[in-house]
């Protein structure tokens, strides 16, 4: 008994110092967030006097209200188009049997394998045609290549469990795949759409190369650029502060909506890499 | 039933048409632009006027003139990037793989608040890549970073570290955050397969006196290989392409700079259309090639289970 009940406090301290390392990072950001002026620089482990001063800085500033803006109308537009091509290309994979499937669907998964920076150049060239430099256009074109992939892999999974008994009533009811797809198979998807959507949302919401790369002025960034880009007076004096200020208020909707989700996110994370 | 059913038929037609829009995109996006990358490699464009250049050959992979020697394959801060690169994917993928495997095992036991910690896995795979890479470097910080001077309150060293100020230390720290943020994506994986485990071989093993280390290496592992591999390769490429953790916490130094950084800095920073290209195509190349041999490597073993 008491054998038993060493080895449970064992495993519980051990789930607390991994739950530590995990957690203590983003802890230390709100904490250093909270400490305004040259606080900042005492290294402890809770603020002595907190303020926001450091949020209004980054919200009054900085346009980082406008790109938090940016980066939700680019993550948007990115979830909604990538989720309208991705369902029709699922039933597709998932519910067809057509020459060449198979190689198909694991060249899609190949791409998103890929290196985003090998079609760098390619990509420029195409933004620079169209005139969508420094357009928020342009990100919401390129972050295709990443979302769509993984998106059509997880939809095609998800839409494979799908049971073909109703399927085949719709078609004895004189429906085409137009009308299954949209008016039969959409609906029963919605919590995996929701999922797949989060994901792509996240990836969307950080980005970074692409945003890096074509985008010029501080009004059309997006957040990681922005926050990476935040510089203080000299190359040598990071302001901190402002710096943990705008991380904390990009990354606390996201944990929130993760762990709202979180047993979706597991869902499709595992049925998006386990089930290929 | 037959090959001709009303059902098929009708599935087979619209196949292609609801495929067509996501591989137009797909092909606009993606195939397109990395053709074009791979010809402008053999050309020496440069990002001020894309429409004209010359075409000139395998100049900017290597070239012999005057007695010298050109091309990215030449080029030591190339090489330098490519040993970086090998380095961090190597490091990361074996720590987090090892790492992810323990967690996965740890939080699979079943004690109260699992659901908890399976939550707090979640948290750093959450946090935007910049964001961490900025919370770290933070941390890190030389002077007034908590790592520093945790480790010099409590004794551990005679003076503040420079952690992200010389090469190796750098790229180790660089490795630690990656491993922090990503571990838990392998752990989750892991932690799926886990619980699809059939218990009974568990509780037999036990009856048998099994020590848990032999039943872990013996059944545990074999069993959870297939999705264990699916989560290594992933990261595999993942780290191979690695750039905006190293971007952010270390900028362009050479030291630690990847591949995907030193062909962003030939492309954009200097212009250079064709090096920029011919390195980025250099790393699509390396990459394919890993990619390949993994696949094959695990072939026989995926062949050998099903036997």
């Amino acid at each position: 008994m008491s054998n038993r009940l060493a080895k449970t406090a064992g495993l519980t301290v051990l789930w607390l110092l991994v739950a530590c390392f995990l957690l203590f990072p983003f802890y230390y950001a709100v904490v250093s967030s909270l400490r305004a002026g040259s606080e900042i620089f005492e290294a402890s482990l809770w603020p002595a006097d907190p303020g926001l001063a450091n949020y209004r800085q980054v919200m009054v500033d900085q346009p980082f209200a406008r790109n938090i803006l940016n980066s939700l109308m680019v993550a948007c537009a990115v979830v909604v188009l990538s989720l309208g091509l991705a369902v029709f290309a699922a039933y597709s994979f998932g519910r067809t049997h057509f020459r060449g499937r198979r190689l198909l669907l694991y060249t899609i998964l190949g791409v998103s394998m890929f290196p985003q920076v090998a079609v760098l150049s390619g990509l420029f060239e195409i933004v620079r045609l169209f005139g969508l430099y420094n357009n928020l256009l342009s990100l919401i074109f390129s972050y295709m290549i990443f979302t769509l992939p993984f998106t059509v892999w997880v939809m095609t999974s998800f839409m494979r469990e799908l049971p073909v008994e109703i399927e085949e009533a719709a078609i004895m009811d004189g429906a085409g795949p137009w009308t299954i797809v949209t008016r039969i198979f959409l609906p029963l998807l919605a919590p995996a759409l929701v999922t797949t959507g989060l994901l792509a949302f996240i990836a969307a919401w950080n980005e970074f190369l692409f945003a890096l790369s074509f985008t010029l002025t501080n009004e059309q960034r997006t957040v990681p650029v922005a926050i990476a880009l935040i510089t203080g007076a000299s190359q040598f004096e990071l302001p901190w502060g402002n710096i943990m200020a705008a991380s904390v208020i990009v990354t606390v909707p996201l944990i929130a909506l993760v762990l709202v989700f979180q047993r979706r996110l597991v869902a499709g994370l595992t049925a998006g890499a386990v089930k290929g | 039933m037959s090959a001709a059913s009303p059902l098929e038929r009708s599935r087979g037609r619209s196949a292609w048409l609801f495929l067509a829009p996501m591989l137009l995109v797909l092909a606009l996006v993606a195939a397109w632009p990395l053709g074009r990358t791979i010809w402008f490699s053999l050309t020496n464009a440069t990002l001020v006027d894309l429409s004209s250049y010359d075409l000139i050959g395998l100049g900017n992979y290597l070239a012999y003139e005057d007695g010298r020697w050109y091309g990215i394959f030449t080029d030591p801060q190339w090489l330098r990037a490519l040993w970086n690169t090998l380095v961090f994917a190597a490091v990361s993928v074996s720590l987090e793989t090892v790492l992810g495997v323990m967690i996965a095992l740890i939080v699979n036991a079943n004690l109260p608040g699992r659901g908890l910690m399976r939550a707090a896995m979640l948290v750093p795979w959450a946090i935007p890549t910049v964001v961490s890479a900025k919370i770290w470097a933070w941390m890190l910080n030389d002077q007034f970073g908590i790592v520093n001077a945790m480790l010099l309150s409590a004794g551990l060293v005679e003076g503040p570290i420079a952690w992200l100020g010389g090469s190796d230390l750098a790229m180790a720290s660089i490795i630690a955050v990656d491993v922090w943020k990503t571990t838990p994506f392998v752990a989750l994986l892991v932690l799926a397969a886990l619980q699809t485990l059939p218990r009974e071989i568990y509780e037999a093993a036990k009856v048998d006196g099994i020590h848990p280390v032999r039943v872990f290496f013996q059944v545990t592992l074999p069993l959870i290989r297939p999705a264990l591999a699916v989560a290594v390769i992933f990261r595999l490429l993942d780290a191979m392409r690695m750039f905006d953790l190293v971007y952010v916490m270390t900028g362009s130094n050479e030291e630690t700079m990847t591949l995907s950084v030193f062909a962003r800095q030939a492309l954009v920073s200097f212009q250079d259309v064709g090096y920029g290209s011919a390195a980025s195509s250099g790393l699509f190349l390396i990459i394919a090639l890993i990619t390949v041999i993994y696949i094959m490597a695990l072939k026989p073993l995926g062949e050998g289970q099903k036997a």
